[in-house]
């Protein structure tokens, strides 16, 4: 299926990969960082960086794959992540004493100017368009 | 931390996403067989250079200040756009619609931001 991993993989899928590879680089940094020097200081907070790591990898490595199965892990991924970044960013509204330090999903995201909960409704959009336009 | 180079390394990023975001506007691809292609692919690579010097000037500032500085975290900080720019640049050559200099627009405005870190870090309140 080369036509449905190149339709996948250009135009504004182009783009959206290019902004998962950003995320990519930043939670694996910033978790790296975070777990290898205090991880006591805030460990629960830590722990779900590199998880939304490892969910951002995911997303970028099926996005560039491009394949039938690999566009659904795309989905799972993009749920997992807007269900994350939700429950997390509600969480650490309403208890912050549980994230003495920031997560990339911390309230909804902000400090990464809220992309963390744009980002997996616009691959859901994406995989949704991408296949339609292969199908026709 | 060399300032006057991170302010230049600002603007420099700033243009160069303007640059691409006209390219957008206009529906071109990042062609590199074009004259504004060939321009917009020279200026990433000053831009390119640009932040290698921030990263060297930094890591040496890094190894010789007696300030209290979050280290892992400022080195992260300076190789971050070294490791993006190049990786948008060739992300959006390879692309033959608009959304190509659309990429190099989102890679060159992460520089910004990456530097406004550096500089709270540096002075201690990151």
């Amino acid at each position: 299926m080369a036509d449905l991993r190149e339709t996948t993989r250009s135009g504004p899928g182009r783009l959206l990969i290019a902004v998962y590879a950003v995320f990519v680089i930043a939670a694996t940094a910033r978790s790296a960082v975070q777990i290898a020097t205090r991880f006591d200081r805030a460990p629960l907070a830590y722990v779900l960086s590199a998880v939304a790591a490892v969910i951002y990898i995911v997303a970028l490595v099926c996005l560039v794959k491009g394949s039938r199965t690999s566009r659904r892990i795309v989905v799972i991924s993009c749920v997992v992540e807007l269900v994350g970044v939700l429950v997390v960013g509600t969480v650490s509204l309403f208890a912050p004493q549980l994230f003495p330090d920031a997560t990339v999903w911390s309230c909804y995201g902000r400090g990464y100017g809220f992309v963390p909960v744009v980002l997996p409704i616009l691959g859901l959009w994406w995989i949704r368009v991408s296949g339609r336009a292969v199908a026709q | 931390m060399v300032d006057v180079l991170a302010t230049v390394l600002t603007f420099a990023a700033i243009g160069v996403a303007v640059w691409g975001l006209v390219l957008v506007v206009i529906n071109r691809r990042f062609a590199l067989n074009r004259p504004y292609g060939l321009a917009l692919a020279g200026a990433v690579l000053l831009l390119e250079l640009g932040l290698l010097v921030q990263l060297v000037t930094g890591l040496v500032n890094l190894f010789t200040t007696d300030r209290v500085v979050d280290q892992w975290t400022f080195a992260g900080y300076l190789a971050g756009p070294v490791l993006i720019v190049p990786l948008a640049g060739f992300w959006a050559a390879a692309e033959r619609t608009r959304w190509g200099p659309a990429v190099l627009v989102i890679g060159c405005l992460t520089v910004p931001v990456l530097i406004l870190r550096l500089r709270q870090i540096w002075d201690g309140h990151g």
